[in-house]
Parts: C-alpha cells; structure tokens; sequence
C-alpha cells in the first residue's frame, strides 16, 4: 500500500515536472547554437569576410562586442528592432549545433538580421507546400530544391527572381540552368553507383565502370537501386540511364537490368542499410547512393580508419544541383537577399561539404581533404534539361513502374 | 429515465466539437476547395491503378484487422483479468512497438521474418498484427476489466468451460470495445504508410502512400484530393456501421470499479498465462532487441561507441551532426506532454457528451474518428493554407505539432472510456434522483466516477502515439526543434556506420521512454479510482 502511495506520487511528480518543463520551453531551438557561436567569438574569417561585403556595407559595425550581444540574442531575436528572416529548408538540414548553424550566427552577428530555420519535410513536400503558399510563402529565404524540381518551381513562381552577388565564383554549368536568375545554385554533387571495394577484392573481380557492364552476367544479381516513383537518388538513377540511352532506349535497358537480377527497393535507407554488403550486411555489393558517401564512410567509421570502404562508378553519375532563392511575397524581402548572398559566399559555402555532404557551388572555398581524397564529382558529368525532367517525369515513372515493378 | 439537460449535454460537446472544427474540418474542407478540380476527378477516377489501389488497400486492412483482433485476445483476456509479475512491462513493450518509428520498427521485423516472406502481403499483415497488438489490448482491456468476475464465476460453477465462459458470457459483454478497437485497427491498417513501404514489395501502394506521391512527389495536389475523398468514403461506412454496432451491443452492466486482478491458480491456468505471457514477450520482445542490437553492431564488428558518443558534440574534430538525443527526447516529452493534456481534456468531455446525447452524439463520435482516417498530408497541407493570414496565422507555430497529434489521440481516448460509460447502469442514476439528486448531481456522482481509470488508460496511449507520431510531425512545417522518430529518420537518411548505429540506439532510447511513460500512467491509473467515496456499482458487482 505505501509502496503504491509512493510511487504514486513519484509519478504525479514527474509529470509534473514535465509540465513545468514543457512550459518553460517555449523556445528551445537555438539556445545551443547561439552559446556555441559566442564560444568562437572571434571575427569572421579572412575568406568569410570578402565574401560577405555587400552585408558589411549595409550591416552595422563588427566590433567585437557587437558580436557578442547578437549571438547572445539569437535564441530570444524578440527585443529590440532586431529583425528576422525565416530558412525555409528540407529536413537534413541540421536545426542547431552544427558549424552551419554557427554560420548563420555570424551572418546574424553582421548585419543584425536573425535567422529562424523551418524544416519543411523532404525536397518534394516543401516544394509542394511553397507551390500552395506561392505569393504568401511561409518564410523568406528557401534552401535546397534540387535540378529535378526546378522547372516546376520557376512555373509555380514561388521565387522572386534574384541576381545574388558573389555569383562570379559559381561555375557556368551550374548559372546556365537559371538564366533569368530564377534561383542561385547553392551546391550540387552526383547520384552514382557504390560499390563494397572489399567484396570485389575478396572474390578478385573488377568493378564494373560503365552502365552496359552493370547488365553483364558477370554482374548478375550485384545491385539495389531505389523506386524512382518514391526516392531521390532512385529518380537520379532512372535520368542517368535515360541520360545514357536516349528517351527510347532506356527502356530495353532496364529490361535487361531486370534480366540481370536488379533489386528495387523504396529507399535509401533500405537500399544502403538493409541490402548493401558494406553497410547493411546484405547480399548486395552495389548500390546506387551519392559520389560523397565514401568520405562520410571515412569521417563516420567506427572504429575510425583512413581508407574508404566504398568506391563510386563514375560513369554512373547523374548530377544533382540544388538551389536557394527568395520566397515570392517575403515582407522582408531586403534581408532575405542579403541572406541569399550568404549562402553563397566562403564563409557559409566552406561549411556545406562535411554538414550536407555535397560540393559547394562557390568555387573558391577549399574542399576538406576527405572530400579531396574520396568524394567524386566527375568533370563532365551526367545531366538533363530541368525542363525535359519536368515534362517527362510523371510519364517516365509511370512506364518504368509497368515496365520494371508491373 | 433522469435526464441531463440539454444545455449542459450541449456545454459539455462545445469544446470539442469547436476543437474538430477548427483543426480539422476547417483545413480540411479549405484543402479540398482549393485541389479539387473535374479534371482531377474524371483523371483520377478513370486510371485503373486508382482501384487497384483502393481495392488492395481494403483488403489488406480486412485482414490485418481480423487478425490482430483474434490474435490480441488472448494477451488482452490475461492482461485484464491476471496479476503476474510482468504485467506493467508486458504492457508497456506493446505500446513501446505501437509507437516505435515504422522504419527501425519495419526493418527489425524484416529481419526476424523468414526470407521467402519477406516483401509479401503476409509481412504486411505480420507487421500491422505486431504493431497494433497494443491497441486492442489497451482498449478490450479497459473494459474487460470494470467486468464484474461473479458471471463469469457463476457460469464455472455451472460447469461451462472456459470457452464457453468465453463465447457466452464475457465476448458478448466486451463486444462493444472489441468493435471499437477492431475499428482502430482497421483505420490504421487502412491508412498505413510507413509499414507499406517498408516491409511491402516496392511499388506496394496503398491509397495513403498514393495521396503522399501524388501530393508531394508528382505535385498533383488535385489527385491527391480525389483519393482523400475516396479513402474518407470508405472510412466513413465502416464508422457508420462501427458506431452504430458499438451502441446496439453496448448495454448497462454492474460494472465493478475495477475487478480484482488474481493470480492464477491451478495448473490449466497457470498454463495458459505463462503460455500467452511468454508468446507475447517474443513477438513484442523480438524486434526490440534487434533494434537494440543493432546500435551496437558496426560493418567490422562490434562497438559502443555509438552509445558512448551519443549526444557528444563533436563526432570528429570539428564535425557534429546537431542531433542531441537529450534535446530530442525532452522535445518529445514536451510535445507527449501537451498533447496528452489536450487529448484527455477534449476526449473526456467529448466521451461525457456522447454518452449523454443522442443522435448528436453519434455525429460527434464519428466526427472525432475522422482525423485518424485522413491522410497526413491532406491534414498537414490544409493547415498551411488554412491558417496563413491575422487572425489565424499560426503556420509554423510549435504547438500545432501537439494539437496535430491530439487530433490522432482523441479517438483513442474516446474509445478506451466510452464503451464504459455507456454500461453504468441507469438504475444508479435513477436511483440517486429518487433520493432527490438533481440530474447534474446523480451523473456527477453515478457516472463520473467511472471515468476516470479509462481516462487514465486513453492518456497513457496519447502519450505514447505523441511519442512516437511521425507522419503529421514530418508534414507540419516545424521549428521547435527535432523529436526523437524524426531524430532517428534524420541520422538513418545519412551515409555512415556510426550514425547507423546512433540511429538504432536512439530507437532503443525511445522504446525504453516509452515503456518508462506507459508504466508510470499505469500506476497513476491503480491510484485514479475516487477514494473514500461510496463506490458505486460494488454493491452489485462482485464481492
């Protein structure tokens, strides 16, 4: 009886507790980073600097204290006439405690303007949601619709056209798919075929290094790759083959991949967790995944080494580029462009490759030396017109489930 | 018959009627104005996958429901009935598989099926069987419970089996709470989306996955509409019939407070609790610890690294991934929290008037239903365009994450108390208004008192689904920081063996909070019973 008495009361306690925790947590979101940024405190970096002049010129004074105060702020961003423009982003893009996140801080610490991050879901729900908010959007600035989603995102108007400065360090390939300044290319890296190096070493085959060798019998039964109608990568996967063998051929491709034993899964997850030999124990030694997963399988491995456990098939990669632009309709549509110029210049863009794992669109930021030593991203890589993928895309998905699940 | 008042059944069905309203119906009807077209219509309508689609996504809930109902009775007849020393943790490992997130949840079951069934529709069955377990235990076993024991006593010494016992006596008078939890289930089972694509073959489709391609893949906001309105059409007759069945075969009983739990006795006895309890412990059991294994095992062998360096800040020299496992698992408590508050009060109220009301009642019942039947992204995107100018702008408000998951918590309240409400027994009420009670007092003492432990019940599930609520958290724009499933998705969607195996431990994290949160709302559930207070129905309950 006591001991059900007591215990009673521990419980009544902590859910107590618990409420007096939950209202006392209005706000727990930036806390942490903000401490991290006072903790660096420190000016910004020489190549953050150049960078970021246009900010430095409209922004108030950098003094030291100035920046103190500001990041001392950033969790609160409600007193005084600080104002605040909201990243509207997709869901791995980390919410706090991560060198990005520090970045932004410093980009706050600048010019006074507080940067709020709004996880919106996966690249094709945010784009879903901006298309039903377009002209009253749910933020200012929109991080990360890729080369896939683009054309749909010009035709639905949900950017403001924008010609952000620092665009000179972004290399042409990339500025040539938004000629109107639709959007500014942010990053970009490649979908390509994983292999398990240690699997192939063991049985003394050759990787395959091109797409007819992935039908070769030799080959037979060796690949997972993901259900474009549901996965990213799996959709890449599909426009590189199309990229390959033309709006007619692909299909007797795919064919004889089926012939050879490929295995559709409906994520990446699965694929490269479940299926792959490396990292899911599975019978698959081939996967299709991004040219920087090898350096994350360097920098994650445990216990830690310095070669990496996967190699890319080069000839396999389809290129992704991803772009960030101003919400149409922004009530502050003057610091969601100096937010803009951020994004692209060296002091934010030197942080992308080991938080996103993709290459920075700014050429002039030095890449880590895992990304030096491991990552792929091939010269000329696979790619089609944002347009033709836009038109194309229902139908093709449609004929490739008949043909491949059907 | 001693009637309320109609202005005070009325009080009690406003809030929660407003509450559906605004939350749901609002958005909802919103969303539909804006995507639907007759071009949609026709397009949608006339594509052969779209019934394909509906047709599979039926019977495949049909025979998860049936399924998970036959099976869990066992697990909820020992439950109810028998103390044993595992009980609490039998039910909170149930619970913990509930809410666990469908990804490790679904790839642990995977893992433990035979090959040769892995990716059929018998896996899908398995894995909504396991999942939903919890439901009808939960929700038959709130009932079962307030059973009085001495019928089923008295027909024992008559010489009934305990099959017959069973089938005469205690089905008929549970069925109530067996139609409402198999409704639950089917729901579920019928809108399933994560189990689907994880366990499924690829390119399985059910209408909820079809509305989440087509809405947000495709951009066919118009198409995913149409099959909105088709899931709800289907939906909405198996409400109909279930809410009507539910009231036909609930009668008023001399319900007990709570019917002592006994331990069993006798060797068939004891046989058939260690025999279900030991059954069940391996089938929820099983994908727990694989999980659990799992967050320790890395490509090259085995680690705890992923454990000793959770939550550190730095991974390597100057890495960090921003995911803090305290952070996230005191994001999910808050929202568990507020969620549950919301929940119990708007279910609470909304079992008291439904009980009361009439016609009305029903309508509220249903209404209250709906959510759990509607996609997620139809929720989620009709809120975005719902509530996007002054006076309402509250997109991207942090408690829209609670108030979403109160939305999916409410039914389940409202099932775990109603079936017991509607069978306190009139003559209680009658019988204070005799001795000159007015209407409000006599419920307010009769039937009042009952609420309270199902409540008590109804809050420990709403907890949990908060805890472990993924879809409508992912579909909500959020800036309140990461919730543990979303945390786990996160560090699962990412290339590196240590973040595997910290994703796994997060998991393992989750299902101990969650077996920790159901066990403490089931203490304060034995301590919810009004002491000191004359406890009606114990006169004619058991001894």
């Amino acid at each position: 009886m006591i001991v059900t008495n007591r215990l009673r009361i521990l419980a009544t306690g902590t859910v107590l507790a618990l409420v007096v925790a939950a209202c006392g947590s209005d706000d727990p979101t930036t806390t942490e980073g903000g401490g991290g940024t006072v903790a660096t405190g420190e000016p910004p970096a020489p190549d953050a600097t150049d960078a970021t002049d246009t900010m430095s010129d409209t922004g108030p004074d950098t003094g030291p204290d100035t920046i103190g105060d500001t990041t001392a702020d950033t969790s609160t961003g409600d007193d005084g006439p600080v104002s605040g423009v909201t990243l509207v982003t997709y869901d791995s893009f980390p919410e706090a405690d991560t060198s990005l996140n520090e970045a932004l801080g410093r980009f706050t610490a600048d010019t006074g303007i507080d940067v709020d991050i709004l996880v919106a879901g996966d690249t094709g729900t945010m784009l879903a949601k901006a298309a039903l908010t377009a002209g009253n959007p749910e933020g200012d600035v929109m991080w990360g619709i890729d080369n896939t989603f683009l054309s749909r995102a010009v035709e639905e108007e949900i950017f403001e056209p924008y010609q952000a400065s620092g665009l000179e360090n972004v290399p042409s390939e990339l500025t040539d798919l938004v000629p109107d300044a639709a959007a500014t290319p942010v990053d970009y890296g490649d979908v390509c075929v994983n292999y398990d190096i240690g699997w192939f070493d063991e049985r003394g085959l050759e990787p395959p290094t091109s797409f007819d060798d992935l039908v070769d019998p030799a080959y037979a039964g060796m690949l997972v790759v993901q259900n474009p109608a549901t996965s990213s990568p799996g959709l890449a996967f599909l426009l590189a083959t199309i990229d390959e063998y033309g709006a007619d051929g692909w299909q007797q491709y795919w064919q004889a991949l089926g012939d050879n034993g490929v295995e559709v899964v409906e994520s990446w997850t699965q694929a490269y967790y479940e299926r792959f030999t490396w990292a899911g124990g599975g019978p698959t030694p081939m996967v299709v995944s991004y040219g920087t997963s090898p350096p994350a399988e360097v920098i994650f491995a445990d216990p830690p080494r310095d070669d990496a456990p996967t190699g890319v098939v080069e000839s396999t990669c389809f290129r992704q580029v991803e772009f960030a632009g101003v919400l149409r309709g922004t009530d502050a549509p003057e610091e969601a462009r100096q937010l803009v110029d951020f994004l692209l210049s060296a002091g934010f863009q030197q942080e992308l490759p080991l938080n996103l794992f993709v290459y920075p669109a700014n050429s002039s930021v030095d890449l880590p030396q895992e990304f030096v030593d491991f990552a792929v991203a091939p010269d000329e890589p696979r790619t089609l017109d944002p347009e033709v993928i836009d038109e194309n895309r229902a139908a093709w998905i449609d004929e490739w489930t008949e043909l491949v699940l059907g | 018959m001693n009637r309320l008042p109609r202005w005070f059944v009325a009080a009690l069905t406003v809030g929660p009627a407003a509450g559906l309203a605004v939350f749901f119906l609002w958005p909802f009807v919103t969303l539909l104005a804006e995507a639907l077209s007759g071009e949609a219509i026709s397009a949608t309508l006339g594509r052969d996958a779209t019934w394909d689609i509906v047709w599979f996504t039926t019977w495949q809930a049909v025979v998860s429901t049936v399924s998970t109902v036959l099976i869990a009775m066992a697990p909820a007849y020992v439950v109810a009935r028998f103390d044993f020393r595992t009980r609490r943790l039998l039910v909170g490992l149930l619970t913990a598989v509930f809410v666990l997130p469908t990804v490790v949840m679904g790839a642990a079951i995977l893992a433990l099926l035979p090959e040769s069934l892995d990716r059929t529709v018998f896996a899908i069955v398995a894995a909504h069987v396991v999942f939903n377990l919890a439901v009808v235990v939960r929700l038959v076993g709130a009932m079962w419970e307030h059973l009085p024991t001495d019928m089923e006593a008295a027909a024992a010494t008559l010489g009934a089996s305990r099959w017959q016992v069973f089938t005469q006596i205690s089905l008929p008078l549970i069925r109530p709470s067996v139609i409402a939890a198999a409704t639950v289930v089917f729901l579920f089972s019928f809108t399933s989306f994560g189990v689907i694509r994880v366990v499924g073959a690829t390119g399985t489709r059910t209408v909820e996955v079809e509305i989440w391609r087509r809405a947000t893949q495709l951009g066919d906001i118009g198409g995913a509409a149409v099959l909105t309105m088709l899931q709800l059409l289907v939906l909405g007759v198996g409400l109909v019939w279930s809410t009507a069945a539910q009231r036909r075969h609930s009668r008023a009983l001399g319900l007990t407070l709570r019917s002592p739990l006994r331990r069993p006795s006798g060797r068939g006895e004891r046989r058939l609790v260690t025999g279900v309890v030991v059954a069940t412990f391996v089938v929820a059991g099983a994908p727990l610890v694989a999980l659990a294994v799992r967050s320790f095992s890395t490509p090259t062998g085995w680690s705890t690294t992923a454990w000793t360096d959770l939550g550190r800040t730095e991974i390597r020299p100057g890495i960090r991934v921003g995911v803090d496992p305290w952070n996230a698992i005191g994001n999910s408590l808050t929202n568990a929290v507020w969620a549950t508050l919301l929940a119990v009060a708007v279910g609470g109220l909304a079992t008291l008037a439904i009980a009361a009301a009439g016609r009305s009642g029903r309508v509220l019942d249903a209404g209250l239903m709906l959510p759990l039947g509607t996609s997620a992204v139809t929720i989620g995107f009709g809120m975005l365009i719902t509530f996007d100018a002054p006076p309402v702008d509250w997109r991207a408000s942090w408690w829209l994450v609670p108030v979403g998951h109160a939305l999916i918590a409410v039914p389940f309240v409202v099932r775990a108390t109603l079936g017991v409400l509607r069978s306190v027994d009139p003559d209680l009420s009658t019988a204070a208004a005799t001795l000159g009670a007015p209407p409000v007092r006599a419920w307010r003492e009769t039937v009042v008192p009952y609420l309270w432990r199902p409540l008590a019940a109804g809050a420990g599930l709403a907890a949990a689904i908060s805890l472990g609520e993924f879809g409508a958290t992912s579909f909500l724009s959020r800036s309140g920081g990461e919730t543990m499933p979303i945390a786990i998705e996160r560090l699962l969607g990412r290339t590196g063996s240590l973040l595997q195996a910290q994703g796994f431990a997060l998991a393992t994290m989750l299902a101990v909070t969650t077996i920790v949160a159901v066990a403490l709302t089931d203490r304060l559930q034995s301590g919810a019973a009004p002491a000191g207070r004359p406890q009606p129905g114990r006169d004619r309950g058991s001894s």
